[in-house]
């Protein structure tokens, strides 16, 4: 027994899936220790924010700024401002004026205003433009002059008399250390369409998501051992009575099954354990299939026979002679099942038959809502992209562990 | 050089302890049927030490399970100290199983492997009722089981059966037939996987716990010298069938059947005292 524990942790593969599921265990249990708070708790108006850290503009107002003269200053605040719309339509103008643009790149911020500088002519109007874009272009090159010109923004508040007194003014050279400003937050996935914390909300999510498939690979596999162990052991009628069942759950396809039994508990009922339970009541067959054809083969076995013989009861012979044999096996079923269930919550929650939605989130249910609200469209990737690396990596390293516990414990498959 | 003595007694009016009428096996039906044993008749007498003797796949293993009581028969009737023998509910079984015990051909596959040797040794002593003894008893008791077969206790508390030798196994299961004294031990091949050091060892100590506990051998071999050796009537076996039967003298120093010669002819020799070449194939 040890020896066998000792053999399984030498295996690379094995220790190689058990590293990242623990890794992402200690996740779940020591970030919300850093960042605790309801994660479904909806701290942005807007929905998708971008991830990154967001400062707060009132707070970095009120603190008191140092003045730094940086070289690139006034480059960078022009890069970001130019969106990539003002990009394109100065192109547009370059042709329309006949001017040679063959290796111009829109990206080179430096080289595209230089040029806007050499080339714009308020007073020439390019053949063919209508009034309307020859003011977008005057527009556009004033708040480009604006930009440049380094001029304050100045803050007024409201004086005694009513008017407005200026209280403060902010120069381009003015900066505040982050540290000192009153309110930062970091956002590393950005807010889901709720406007909520979708790391937050993923790392409580991959907690349920694992509790769903435990819970779903528990419930499947007592089930599925139950009705193997009797029917292998026992044979005969008892055979014949579980395999009729057994055939009955798979002839129909689980996940049909899975989608019937979801619809007709209806949304108030279908909390996360109940999501669990269902998808283990579906899941059990191969179970059963299996540990019935290993009991099958285990019971003539002389080990057995002895054991008869010397008077032992049918549980202890089921429990001591043929459990431990079929153990090793049936922790790897176990796996593959907690591995299954997860995905299986996934895939009811896509089709909006996943737990109800205001308790707890889940990966698939993350997934139902980033899809819902379009964020596969409109480029907000980190509202599901996350969710679909987590899911890939908890069943890539379930899947790795139990290839080293198979290679461990069926050394014939080892090369 | 100590010549082995071989007695041999006349069981024929001793009481029945185990015997059958018709005693058939069938695997399977259709084109894939086969008959294991076929309407076999066998009487076995307290004390004896009977062989069953044919080649592999002749339905020794199968008459054996079924003499346990650990596969059913297909048709016929056995009986147990001449009563038909009822074994159709657990309890019966469990009654049963305390009057006969096995030793089967593999040691290797015989034992539990997650269990410990104590455990083994401890169940026989429990199944025998001794649940209540002290442990200092029960200890006295596991300690003598070994020590006749020449093992020490003491080294083997907390060890594995597959820690052992596959002779050592073999010892280790006729401990176990000391401890729990059955009416019938069915010893199915024991020393067919064991080294030829081991074999002489295990069926002295079969010989000896015949005499010490009294009890039935039905002894499955292969080997019909071996058989001639040790046993008191021979049974042999052709095919699921007794093709011949009887004192383990007449069956084998004048044979009738062509089997039976054709097994004797392939036994090398046996014992420069009872070279067989000696016997007269063509009687
Ligand atoms: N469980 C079984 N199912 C089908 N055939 C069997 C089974 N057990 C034994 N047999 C067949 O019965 C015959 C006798 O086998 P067995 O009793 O093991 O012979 P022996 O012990 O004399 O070598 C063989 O032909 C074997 O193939
Ligand atoms: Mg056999």
């Amino acid at each position: 027994m040890k020896n066998t524990i000792r053999q399984v942790f030498h295996s690379p593969k094995f220790v190689g899936g058990f590293v990242i599921f623990v890794a992402i265990l200690l996740t779940m249990f020591i970030y919300p220790l850093f960042n605790p708070g309801n994660p479904l708790q909806q701290i942005g108006v807007g929905t998708f924010a971008k991830p990154g850290t967001y400062v707060s503009l009132y707070d970095a107002t009120k603190t008191t700024p140092e003045t730094f003269r940086l070289p690139e200053a006034d480059e960078n605040r022009l890069a970001a401002s130019l969106s990539d719309e003002d990009r394109v339509a100065m192109v547009e103008y370059f042709t329309a004026m006949g001017i040679d643009i063959s290796d111009l790149d829109t990206g080179d911020t430096d080289t595209l205003l230089q040029m806007w500088e050499d080339n714009y002519d308020p007073s020439v109007r390019p053949k063919g433009m209508t009034g309307a874009r020859v003011n977008y272009f005057k527009r556009l090159n004033n708040s480009l002059q604006d930009l440049k010109g380094g001029d304050t923004i100045i803050i007024a508040e409201e004086g005694e008399d009513g008017a407005l007194v200026e209280s403060k003014s902010i120069s381009t050279t003015d900066y505040v250390r982050t540290g000192a400003v009153a309110n930062v937050k970091t956002l590393p996935l950005g807010t889901d369409n709720f406007g909520r914390d979708v790391l937050k909300e993923l790392v409580s999510a991959t907690g349920t998501s694992i509790g769903i498939g435990l819970l779903a690979g528990i419930v499947a596999t007592l089930i599925g051992l139950t009705f193997g162990l009797l029917a292998g052991y026992l044979g005969g009628f008892v055979d014949d009575f579980i395999m009729f069942i057994t055939n009955i759950f798979t002839v129909i396809p689980g996940f049909v099954l899975l989608i019937l039994i979801s619809y007709s508990i209806g949304q108030e009922q279908r909390g996360a354990a109940v999501v669990a339970t269902v998808i283990g009541l579906t899941g059990w067959t191969w179970t059963a299939r299996s540990v019935r054809s290993q009991v099958i083969s285990l019971r003539n076995r002389d080990h057995v026979n002895l054991s008869k013989l010397s008077g032992h009861s049918l549980l202890r012979i089921i429990l001591t002679d043929i459990l431990p044999y079929i153990a090793s096996y049936v922790v790897m079923a176990f796996i593959l099942q907690v591995s299954s269930g997860i995905l299986a919550e996934a895939q009811l929650s896509l089709l909006g038959l996943g737990p109800r939605t205001t308790e707890v989130p889940t990966l698939g249910l993350m997934m139902n809502w980033a899809m819902l609200y379009s964020a596969h469209t409109n480029g907000s990737w980190w509202a599901y992209f996350p969710v679909i690396l987590v899911i890939t990596l908890i069943s890539f390293s379930l899947n790795l562990m139990n290839t080293g516990l198979d290679q461990v414990f069926n050394p014939t498959l080892r090369d | 050089m100590n010549e082995p003595v071989r007695v041999q007694k006349d069981f024929t009016n001793a009481p029945l302890c185990l015997s059958g009428k018709g005693v058939t096996k069938v695997f399977g039906f259709g084109d894939k049927k086969t008959v294991a044993v076929d309407h076999v008749d066998f009487e076995f007498h307290e004390g004896e030490f009977v062989s069953i003797v044919g080649e592999s796949g002749s339905g020794k293993t199968t008459l054996s399970k079924m003499l346990l009581g650990l596969s059913n028969a297909t048709e016929g009737e056995i009986f147990f100290q001449g009563k038909p023998r009822d074994i159709s509910s657990g309890h019966k079984k469990k009654e049963y199983w305390k009057g006969i015990q096995a030793i089967f051909q593999d040691p290797f596959s015989s034992f539990n492997t997650f269990q410990k040797i104590d455990t083994v040794l401890l169940d026989c002593i429990n199944m025998r009722g001794g649940k209540g003894l002290s442990k200092q008893e029960k200890f006295n008791m596991m300690s003598d089981a070994c020590h006749f077969v020449n093992l020490e206790f003491k080294e083997l508390t907390n060890k594995y059966p597959f820690e052992l030798s596959g002779g050592q196994m073999q010892r280790l299961m006729i401990a176990r037939i000391f401890l729990l004294k059955p009416k019938i031990l069915l010893a199915d091949e024991p020393t067919s996987m064991v080294d030829a050091c081991s074999r002489a060892t295990i069926l002295d100590m079969l010989l000896n716990l015949r005499d010490e506990i009294g009890m039935t051998v039905i002894f499955i071999t292969h080997d019909i010298g071996l058989a001639y050796y040790i046993s008191d009537s021979v049974y042999i076996m052709e095919h699921g069938k007794f093709v011949e039967y009887g004192k383990a003298d007449e069956v084998i120093l004048h044979p009738q059947a062509a089997y039976t010669k054709r097994l004797i002819s392939d036994v090398p020799k046996i014992h420069e005292e009872w070279d067989l070449s000696t016997v007269d194939l063509h009687a």
